[in-house]
């Protein structure tokens, strides 16, 4: 029993190599979050909104230059001890979260003229309707903790896209989700909904953790490292002996990344959390949570798992199929402008999966060029959703945006373009990114790419179809009911106008970020 | 013999290990049924379908829970750390101040701030 007790000697432990500048932006982004807990612990309650947007704003502008001054070879590489990656393709999906993570943060700042930022309860404790949330309401009480919750699902983002082993991306997937799903049930509006939606979201959510913890469990027991470069060797060396693990723990893992991602069949939460949640989040969730995670699904198969690829492929072929399909296919049937993109969401997970699954290191350029192009469109879009207004709530229904055309010239316009991206119409942002993803199927995917990307173009066809529904419905119908704009929306403003910007400018010049995005498309091992 | 087979058992094992402790008590177990058995668990608080006027309804004894579990994670953490301080060094001892900042005062001062420690 002795030799149980028995502490290793001095020495043995070994020192984790941290480097600083590499991990810098990661740092800066957590410890504002942390900071603006204080803040909301012990600021007065009428600076706290100025002083949170500030820190948010202060601190993703600081990250983001903490990210692209270093030089790329004096961050690149493994480190703290091998958990972490610092490479392109992280520090090129960092940099989107941060850009992208910003316009988000202006969407849910926006006061629309009043106390607090408008899309979030005043007391997210009071009971959905009493008379203590309309006292709470007129008190001018705010939840600006969302600034705080926001920033640190931010920064668990940048980690999952960087986590070079199974556990810290394990952490870093429960630092980006926990915060998203109280984020969801602080809805001003239809509080119930929004309850209902961070309910199933969690729920969900903690399943597929349970799948992908067991996944990584099994994979350990199989390569004996949860060091994602270490399987991917561990595989490739294959001892035969423990190989009935490698693919059940396979499975288990991408169901609970594809979970995250929204592909069927995991994406049954999908629709009901971004109708409940506040759009400003529905917006950031949809843009951001889908970069990170496919930057660690990235990571995950093409270092880890990319040897073994010939037994589970097949399998994720069927699910970007049917990703396709039921997505653009279910999306044809929504009267809900927040469940048709929510489920338009679904189809272009399914589009970007066919890019993942060609293999070659110009589907990696590929599908994170097409995660920018989405990302930004989506935050514009859903800043859009936001804005428009009956008798103070958001007029989701499909029929109340008929007409908008003629009241609201610009606010259809720019939705108008969005959609029109979201379709893939040439000369937007939409086309490139597909040819981006759809491209390195064709030329490396074999048959099973060529087939995907045969369906990818019917299904862009009919989300297509409803896009250009919800178009004509904008311009050619008469408008009903007193569908208004909420007013000032400043920020929202800058935030759409950086959207369609991006929409536009991807469309008609990608070569530069094409550019960036194929050179930073090399993972360290 | 086929490597899938060990796997194949395992899970029988599961299902059924969860079906005979389900299907003993259900046949075993005496079945006296009265209304305290019949409500919902709530921890020794009367269970009502709603709160009394539809309004709050208490949620001190989750805080305190809550709480509860911040203790105990720190706790968690402290125990591997306590084992072997003396040969961890200094960046050891900052990582685990600066984790017992963020959890502890971080966090604590939030709740404090808002009146989580108050009982009434």
């Amino acid at each position: 029993m002795t030799a149980l007790l028995t502490l290793p000697a001095a020495g043995e432990f070994e020192m984790a190599d941290i480097n600083y500048v590499a991990i810098a932006p990661m740092i800066v982004v957590f410890a504002a979050a942390v900071l603006g807990v204080l803040v909301e612990a012990f600021a007065p309650r009428r600076l706290r909104y100025p002083i949170q947007v500030g820190l948010a704003v202060l601190a993703l502008v600081i990250a983001f230059a903490a990210l692209v001054l270093p030089d790329a070879d004096s961050v690149t590489g493994t480190t703290v001890a091998g958990t972490l990656a610092v490479d392109g393709p992280s520090r090129f999906l960092s940099g989107v979260l941060l850009a992208l993570g910003l316009v988000g943060l202006l969407v849910m700042a926006e006061r629309f003229g009043g106390e607090g930022p408008d899309a979030f309860t005043p007391m997210g404790a009071a009971t959905p309707g009493s008379a203590i949330e309309s006292a709470a309401a007129r008190a001018g009480l705010a939840t600006t903790e969302v600034f705080p919750l926001a920033l640190f699902s931010l920064g668990g983002m940048m980690m999952f896209t960087s986590a070079n082993d199974l556990l810290s991306m394990f952490v870093a997937l429960e630092v980006l989700s926990l915060p998203l799903y109280i984020l969801t049930g602080l809805a001003r509006r239809r509080r119930l909904l929004s309850q209902e939606a961070a309910l199933k979201y969690f729920l969900l959510g903690a399943f597929s953790s349970a799948f992908f913890l067991f996944g990584a469990g099994l994979i350990y027991g199989y390569a004996g490292s949860i060091r994602i470069p270490a399987i991917g060797e561990a595989a490739a060396a294959s001892s035969g002996d423990l190989e009935p693990l490698l693919l059940p723990g396979v499975a288990m893992l991408l169901v609970g990344l594809l979970f995250k991602v929204g592909a069927v069949p995991f994406h049954s939460w999908t629709p009901d959390v971004y109708q409940g949640a506040p759009s400003p989040v529905t917006g950031f969730m949809a843009a951001c949570t889908k970069i990170a995670a496919f930057g660690a699904l990235l990571r995950l198969v093409y270092v880890g798992l990319e040897s073994t690829r010939w037994e589970w492929r097949p399998g994720v072929v069927v699910i970007a199929a049917l990703t396709m399909i039921v997505g653009a296919v279910l999306s044809v049937t929504q009267t809900d402008i927040k469940r048709l993109l929510a489920y338009s969401s679904v189809a272009h997970a399914g589009f970007i999966l066919v890019g993942l699954l060609a293999f070659d290191i110009t589907a990696v350029g590929g599908v994170m060029f097409y995660l920018v192009a989405y990302g930004a469109s989506t935050i514009a879009a859903f800043a859009l959703v936001n804005m428009v207004r009956e008798n103070g709530a958001e007029a989701t229904h499909l029929s109340q945006w008929a007409g908008l055309g003629r009241r609201h010239p610009w606010v259809a316009a720019a939705m108008t373009l969005l959609l029109l991206a979201f379709a893939g119409i040439p000369l937007t942002s939409g086309f490139t990114a597909k040819v981006a993803a759809f491209m390195p199927a064709v030329a490396h995917g074999g048959l099973s790419g060529v087939l995907l990307v045969v369906i990818g173009v019917l299904a862009s066809a009919v989300t297509a179809f409803v896009y250009v529904k919800v178009i004509v419905l904008m311009y050619f119908t008469a408008p009903s009911g007193d569908v208004g704009l909420a007013q000032p929306a400043l920020l929202s403003v800058v935030a759409i106008a950086v959207g369609v910007v991006l929409t536009v400018l991807l469309g008609v010049v990608p070569g530069p970020l094409l550019d960036l995005a194929a050179q930073s498309s090399t993972f360290v091992r | 013999m086929n490597p899938y087979i060990p796997l194949g058992i395992l899970l029988a094992l599961g299902f059924g290990f969860a079906l005979l402790s389900v299907g003993t008590s259900l046949v075993v177990g005496p079945a006296r049924a009265n209304v305290a058995k019949a409500q919902a668990y709530e921890c020794g608080i009367q269970p009502t379908p709603q709160a009394p006027e539809g309004g709050r309804f208490p949620v001190k004894y989750y805080l305190t829970a809550m709480l509860f579990v911040i203790f105990d994670i720190e706790a968690l953490f402290l125990y591997p750390f306590a084992v072997a301080f003396d040969q961890l060094g200094l960046f050891t001892l900052m990582a685990v101040v600066l984790f017992l900042l963020n959890s502890f005062f971080v966090a604590d001062a939030y709740v404090w701030r808002r009146g989580g420690f108050e009982w009434d």
